[in-house]
């Protein structure tokens, strides 16, 4: 931790590797989180991101590379790194014939906990996921996302540094989503950095300040999301536009900045530019006769660059 | 698997203790721990119960009598209370460890609890220790029980080397019962569906029961000469088949117990017997010193130890080697 470039990053991984047989299932990725961040792994199933999760915990063998954890090697030291990092399996399970409550004591004695403190500890982390009062209720009747909250209290208790969570949100319905996101939002708002995996694109762009871009292996793309925008979908500002009565295309094409015109379904087109030309756009439809319905400016859509990505990568296999 | 980076650090036994104190009082408070007593007590009770009438009836003196309720076949059904045990041990070891690392799995509980920071081989152990512990306090229970029923309706206490050896069976009985809770949850880290590993436990068991005697007097048999020259050809034989026998942990089990609670067992095989009191002088049907018989059993004991050690040892490397993730 004495490297001032590295003070800032809870995890930081170099050239990591993971091979089962031939296959490279992680390929000597890069990659580094901040402290107090949101960080997204996303990608097709078996692109490699739980492999990655469980090298970081040393829960698995790296192949090659390093990983630091909290300046921990979780290949050496997965003890000191397991104390102070929290992890949501994909799909995590609890003891159905105990209690909430009691599934967590049995966590607090694997973390030594003092006995003193545990009661609180648990109770405080109920709390927060709003489980307080089924504490006494045996998990078997928990819902899914309730466990997933269950989840999230243990690394609440844990009092983590990190939080890992492998598809947080899967299968679970809006609002449940929706609530989960909030204590994910909790977490970094008391100085956990999070490192989430999903393939439930636009949900996890609410919450990330920066994502990779998981594909075969490789980290395709990382950034933030209107960095890898920028990236994909190319630079400037998209818009669209619904008008009919005039050649829309051709009157579109005139303003000065835009740089392609895409029909978009009928009646509607998208414009790439590199400046905000929808005054001029506007001006233009109306000045040629046409009856303009709506102009909007489109925000940049994780899902958008994951399709765009994945279908250019297709094309130059 | 490239171990490149050095050895790991920190002690791997963090975690033990509540891995244990969790199994413990999962077994203890279980149904199938329920079932399990029950099993024991029809199973274990009945034996008792016909050889304490039979004994009732027997008029001349015995100095270990006491003892006998262990090892006497009564009249009434063939089958004395350590052969009944040694049946049911195995069943009961397989019954708490089947499931011990495979069912975690299925719940999905597995990967959660070893992001705790616990090595993989402080729950394994943890995990033994509380089947065997379980195991332990049933048998302990078991034990009390029939000589509670001994002390009522013998009507007769229980000398002091007859305690000693009854406590000293109850010590082997436990680490037999270990040897068959390790090969369970070898069984439980090998496959990931339940009824598969404790098919695989129950089939092994039925192995060692009854095809394991057959196989090996069939064996016994091709090594035997047409004509015995001598008595130390006779016993050399008698001592291979043993040797085949003892690879089978209910063998070794039924010898050790049988040195404990028969004072009298010298050697084990008939032909050894006879020889030993032919050649040694020594009479048969007295009985030997307590640790005269331990002497004797000793071989056994640490079979039965040994075998419980290396299982487990099996296990856990298997399970060092295993993928977490579903």
């Amino acid at each position: 931790m004495s490297d001032p470039l590295k003070a800032d990053n809870v995890i930081e991984a170099r050239g990591l590797l993971k091979l089962y047989g031939s296959t490279r299932a992680v390929d000597a990725i890069d990659l580094s989180i901040r402290k107090g961040e949101i960080f997204g792994l996303l990608g097709p199933n078996g692109a490699g991101k739980t492999t990655t999760i469980l090298m970081m915990l040393g829960l698995t063998e790296t192949s090659g590379g390093s990983v630091d954890v909290l300046g921990f090697n979780p290949v050496r030291q997965p003890l000191e790194v397991k104390r102070r990092v929290g992890y949501l399996p994909d799909a995590v399970g609890f003891y159905d014939h105990l209690t909430a409550r009691e599934n967590l004591i049995y966590i607090a004695r694997l973390l030594d906990i003092p006995r003193r403190e545990t009661d609180g500890r648990i109770m405080e982390a109920l709390r927060a996921v709003q489980l307080a009062d089924v504490a006494d209720r045996r998990v078997a009747t928990f819902s899914r996302g309730m466990r997933q909250r269950l989840g999230i209290a243990e690394i609440v208790m844990k009092k983590a540094e990190v939080a890992i969570l492998d598809e947080p949100t899967s299968g679970l319905d809006p609002h449940a989503t929706f609530e989960l996101l909030e204590m994910i939002r909790g977490l970094k708002k008391s100085g956990v950095a999070v490192l989430l995996s999903s393939h439930l694109l636009d949900r996890v762009q609410s919450v990330c300040d920066r994502v990779a871009l998981f594909n075969k292996g490789k980290i395709a793309l990382m950034g933030t999301v209107v960095e890898l925008a920028n990236q994909v979908l190319g630079a400037g500002h998209p818009i669209l536009v619904e008008a009919s009565g005039t050649d829309v295309p051709a009157a579109l094409k005139g303003i000065e900045g835009v740089q392609q015109v895409v029909p978009d379904g009928t009646g509607t087109w998208r414009i790439v530019a590199d400046r905000d030309v929808r005054a001029a756009a506007a001006q233009r439809i109306v000045g040629a006769g046409g009856s303009l319905t709506r102009l909007a400016e489109l925000q940049p859509s994780l899902e958008e660059v994951y399709t765009r990505y994945f279908e250019e990568a297709r094309r130059a296999a | 698997m490239l171990r490149n980076q050095g050895r790991r650090e920190g002690s791997p036994f963090t975690g033990v203790g509540p891995v244990f104190v969790k199994e413990l009082s999962d077994h203890l408070s279980s149904t199938r721990m329920l079932v399990l007593t029950l099993f024991v007590i029809v199973f274990g009770a009945l034996p008792v119960g016909f050889t304490l009438q039979t004994l009732r009836e027997v008029t001349q003196s015995d100095q270990y009598l006491f003892l006998r309720i262990f090892t006497v076949s009564p009249q009434q059904a063939p089958i004395s209370f350590i052969t009944a045990l040694t049946f049911m041990i195995p069943l009961m070891a397989i019954g708490l460890g089947f499931d011990a690392v495979n069912s975690e799995f299925n719940r999905r509980t597995l990967s959660r609890v070893l992001s705790q920071p616990i090595y993989r081989d402080a729950l394994l152990l943890g995990k033994f220790l509380g089947g065997l512990m379980t195991l332990a306090v049933a048998l302990t229970a078991l034990f009390l029980i029939v000589f509670g029923a001994g002390l009522l309706l013998l009507g007769l206490p229980p000398r002091g080397p007859e305690v000693v050896r009854g406590v000293a069976f109850l010590l082997v009985a436990i680490a037999y019962g270990g040897v068959w809770l390790a090969v369970a949850m070898l069984f439980s880290v090998i496959f990931r569906s339940t009824a598969t590993s404790a098919l695989c436990s129950l089939g092994l068991w039925l192995f060692f029961f009854l095809l394991w005697p057959m196989i090996a007097q069939a064996i016994t048999t091709g090594f035997m000469p047409a004509q015995f020259r001598s008595v130390d050809e006779v016993l050399s034989l008698e001592a291979f088949s043993s040797a085949l026998q003892r690879l089978s942990p209910g063998t070794l089990f039924g010898e050790a117990v049988l040195g404990l609670l028969q004072p009298e067992t010298k050697a084990f095989g008939d032909f050894a017997n006879l020889v030993m009191a032919q050649t040694r002088g020594m009479i048969p049907g007295t009985p030997l010193p307590f640790d005269q018989s331990l002497l004797l059993i000793w071989p056994q004991i640490t079979g039965l130890i040994a075998g419980m050690i290396v299982v487990f040892s099996i296990a856990y490397i298997v399970f060092q080697r295993e993928e977490v993730r579903a």
